[in-house]
């Protein structure tokens, strides 16, 4: 147990150093850490109880993915029917499905046929499993298009791709540093975002569907009538932003739609010196508008962003040149955010904030000094111990305990893992039980001697025997960790890593470097007696 | 230098013998802490109840903490808990799961904020909605769940199955205890309890098994021994590993309970209960002498260990052969 060939040991060593060597890069300042080749550019990342930041989880609603499906599948249905010259009544959406009846008998086949169609294959018809997200059934004259549970999951995981991009454009613009933006699970995304002081702001951009429409207001009654009648067909009440609300009476139809927009800018009413916010259409945009205005002069169309009005001014004259703006009382972030949302695009479902945790910068920096005194504090006390315990033994355990410590630094840098308060706790707690492997080793190794063994012979025996146990009770404390790693998100998930990886640290360390340091010494001493 | 020496060598405890006093005690702990389980239930904290939390600090001794309750209960949100926290005017915030799903939850920040200003500062704000709240809570339970089995699976394997069982009523005795103790306590009960309860898991068996590697050694070299005193011998000449072992975890939960901060303060104190009141104590006083009940005698572990092995091998080497295979080189000690 005590031989080492020149080789081992050199290995031994050079794995250590290079492993704790891996942690430098994350001490560097940043100007340092920016020179250092690519290879060495692996830094821990600090947790956002450490640094401070957002944790946001967004939901995409199921619930609207398959409303906004079904509106599609009544629309397409009434376009595919009008299209066919085939009569039906009570087209309308009933308990997750599209339901209409055939007027005539005959016809039935027909429009089975055509409303076929519109069932859609799964995963792009490319690679399809020839699977529909559709299903289709006659009975009688009525026919059912029910979506399929794998038509709902596919559209929600794309609803969840497109939301991930429009987020990600929504958030480059805030200018935040390394915001993370990842999927989680089939309908969920999880948004970190570092160094936020505030988070109300980044929620309210994360929030807002931003469905940005142009459409005109009906005049024929005031939105009070409309209120206490009905509206007429074809028109809702919308109310406007302000506080208390105005309503409106505005048509369903849409004249433009944010789509259609290239470009929104904030800025200043050059008379008004108010904030607004400057638009630019694409080329179809900007002839529907100009079409749409035409037609209209003299009458107010609607700004609306989200089923809410920002404003409603009257059109003066025709807009030609593809180009506006809107005002609406804003102040000079509301104008900011209002282009940032325009630019990046309506989202494909309206997101709901399922979860959400911020640390203030103030709290992260409290938090790391209490890790580091913590750290301090136990490190020194345990080592105290240690060699008041076992003398020179305790040196070297001390020893291997520092390098075990610098290793685990090393390889959450090497790995990109992120070190969390709970993640500090976990390399205390390594450092009070990776001693643990020393003192099995040393006691065993007093055991051996005084059952008469002589001192080379004892610790060679004490190795021998104290390493088989050290490895099976280091097993079931790294499952305990191996599950926690899976189970657990965030914080915890940090306890969970170094935690593992000082469960594995400690035993590499037990197994090379303290039997290494014991076997120069004995080399050197030839002792004759236990020094323990 | 004359080193420090908490157990002095070849100590003797009849350790055996307070099984009729441990088991009984035992059995009345653990009853208590079922008792206060589902009496008191656990004080769960906002990963498993939802709700809202936030941790807020007033500059320069601004604070008015009847005011706070006072402008707070004005907002009617129900269940609202607030309390100092420290001497630096900071104020802890929870308000319960309010009705009507996930937005519902989000407003209350809004709505707190707005009446308490922008003078003092946010230093923290968790929302968890309903929904992730229901999850966060299954994914605990089955996470504990499936580091019970897996832990039991591996030890069915390395150990013969008296060993296996043993282990898991002194685990089951553990977690039943920490448990009792965060009720009775009304410590959090959240995502890092879960973390707890874990750690202790690990590292009280960690604890087990030294001793059970021990006992097994021994069942196998002394053919003739009684149980109760191998077992005793056993627990004796690991006492000093256990000793100095237990020292140095808890100074390293003390350096957290003490300077940990308060995020991670109730996962400290949990931890201090688990490893160092129950842990330590289960495997010399509850681990080692269930074996006797269970029937650990010579030729369980000889059978065990004849249809793993080869025939005719030294049983007191094959312990040490279970690992060193590939690191030790036998016969060659250092000259």
């Amino acid at each position: 147990m005590l031989y080492f060939s020149r080789w081992k040991a050199l290995a031994i060593v050079a794995a250590c150093a290079i492993i704790s060597l891996m942690a430098v890069p994350s001490l560097l300042p940043p100007a340092a850490f920016n020179d250092l080749p690519g290879f060495l550019q692996r830094k821990i990342v600090l947790g956002l109880d450490l640094q401070g930041g957002s944790y946001i989880v967004l939901q995409v609603d199921q619930a609207e993915v398959r409303k906004a499906r079904l509106e599609q599948l009544r629309d397409d249905a009434r376009r595919v029917l009008r299209d066919a010259r085939v009569g039906y009544s009570g087209l309308n959406i009933q308990n997750n499905a599209v339901q209409v009846v055939i007027r005539e008998g005959q016809d039935a086949a027909l429009a089975l046929t055509k409303l076929r169609e519109l069932a859609q294959p799964l995963g792009g018809v490319l690679q399809g499993s020839g699977q529909l997200d559709t299903s289709v059934s006659a009975s009688g004259n009525t026919i059912t298009l029910a979506l399929t549970d794998a038509g709902i999951q596919s559209r929600t995981i794309q609803a969840v791709s497109q939301s991930i991009e429009i987020i990600r454009k929504r958030i480059d613009q805030l200018g935040t540093t390394e915001p993370s933006i990842q999927r989680q699970g089939a309908d969920r995304i999880q948004v970190q975002v570092p160094g936020l002081q505030d988070p109300s702001r980044l929620k309210a951009l994360l929030g807002q569907t931003a469905k940005l429409t142009f459409r005109l207001v009906d005049t024929s009654m005031s939105p009070q009538q409309a209120e206490q009648s009905r509206p007429p067909a074809g028109t809702e009440i919308l109310q406007s932003q302000d506080n208390p609300p105005t309503p409106y009476l505005i048509e369903q139809r849409i004249l433009v739609a944010g789509e259609d927009l290239v470009d929104a800018q904030p800025g200043f009413d050059s008379n008004t010196r108010e904030p607004i916010v400057t638009f630019r259409f694409n080329t179809n945009g900007a002839r529907r508008f100009a079409e749409a205005t035409q037609a209209n002069v003299g009458r107010p169309f609607a700004i609306v962003l989200d089923n809410r009005v920002i404003s409603a001014p009257v059109i003066r004259e025709p807009i030609l040149g593809g180009s506006g703006q809107i005002s609406g009382n804003f102040t000079v972030q509301q104008a900011n955010d209002l282009a940032i949302l325009l630019r990046a695009g309506a989202l494909p479902v309206p997101l709901q904030v399922v979860e959400e945790r911020t640390v203030g910068p103030g709290l992260g920096a409290d938090s790391i000094q209490a890790g580091m005194t913590a750290s301090w504090v136990g490190a020194a006390l345990v080592a105290a111990f240690m060699i008041a315990t076992y003398g020179l033994f305790g040196v070297i355990a001390v020893f291997a305990v520092a390098v075990n410590v610098g290793m685990i630094l090393g390889a959450l840098a090497m790995l990109g893992a992120t070190l969390t308060l709970p993640g500090i706790a976990g390399i205390v707690l390594t450092v009070g039980i990776a001693v643990d492997s020393n003192v099995l080793i040393y006691e065993r190794i007093r055991e051996e001697a005084r059952a008469g063994r002589s001192a080379i012979s004892a610790i060679d025996a004490g190795f021998t025997r104290a390493l088989a146990t050290i490895l099976d009770s280091n097993i079931t404390t790294f499952i305990a960790a191996a599950v926690l790693f899976y189970i657990g998100s965030g914080p915890v998930r940090g306890f969970a890593i170094t935690f593992g990886i000082g469960i594995i640290t400690t035993v590499f360390t037990a197994f090379t470097l303290t039997r290494l340091m014991v076997a120069l010494w004995v080399r050197w001493q030839r002792p004759q007696r236990v020094p323990i | 230098m004359r080193l420090l020496r908490i157990v002095p060598d070849d100590t003797n405890f009849d350790f055996m013998r307070f099984r009729r006093i441990s088991f009984p005690i035992s059995a009345l702990l653990s009853i208590v802490a079922l008792v206060a389980f589902l009496t008191l239930g656990l004080n769960f904290g906002i990963d498993f109840k939802g709700g809202t939390l936030l941790e807020v600090r007033y500059p320069n001794n601004t604070l008015d903490i009847g005011d706070v309750r006072t402008k707070l209960e004005g907002l009617q949100l129900g269940e609202v808990q607030i309390q100092e926290i420290g001497s630096d005017g900071e104020v802890l915030i929870r308000v319960a799961q309010q009705p009507g799903g996930e937005q519902a939850q989000q407003a209350v920040v809004g709505k707190v904020r707005a009446t308490l200003g922008d003078q003092v500062e946010y230093r923290r704000v968790e929302v968890v909605g309903p929904r992730v709240s229901q999850e966060l809570l299954s994914y605990g339970i089955i996470g504990l769940m499936l580091a019970v089995v897996a832990i039991l699976i591996y030890l069915w394997f390395r150990f013969e199955w008296q060993f296996a069982l043993g282990a898991s009523i002194a685990n089951f005795h553990d977690i039943v205890l920490t448990i009792g103790f965060m009720s009775i306590f009304r410590i959090d009960f959240d995502l890092t309890s879960v973390a707890a309860l874990l750690t202790i898991l690990g590292y009280s068996l960690n604890d087990t098994i030294v001793i059970y590697d021990r006992i097994r050694e021994m069942l196998r070299r002394y053919k003739k021994m009684p149980i109760d005193e191998l077992l005793n011998h056993s627990v004796n000449s690991t006492l000093s590993r256990s000793v100095i072992t237990h020292v140095t975890v808890t100074l390293a939960l003390l350096a957290l309970v003490l300077f940990g901060g308060r995020a991670i303060h109730s996962f400290s104190v949990t931890m201090m209960f688990g490893v160092v009141l129950v842990g330590t104590y289960t495997s010399i006083f509850i681990a080692s002498p269930l074996l006797i009940y269970l029937g650990v005698n010579t030729r369980t572990v000889e059978e065990a260990s004849k249809a793993a092995r080869e025939p005719g091998k030294g049983a007191a080497k094959d312990a040490a052969k279970d690992v060193a295979k590939d690191v030790a080189k036998p016969g060659r000690a250092a000259t």
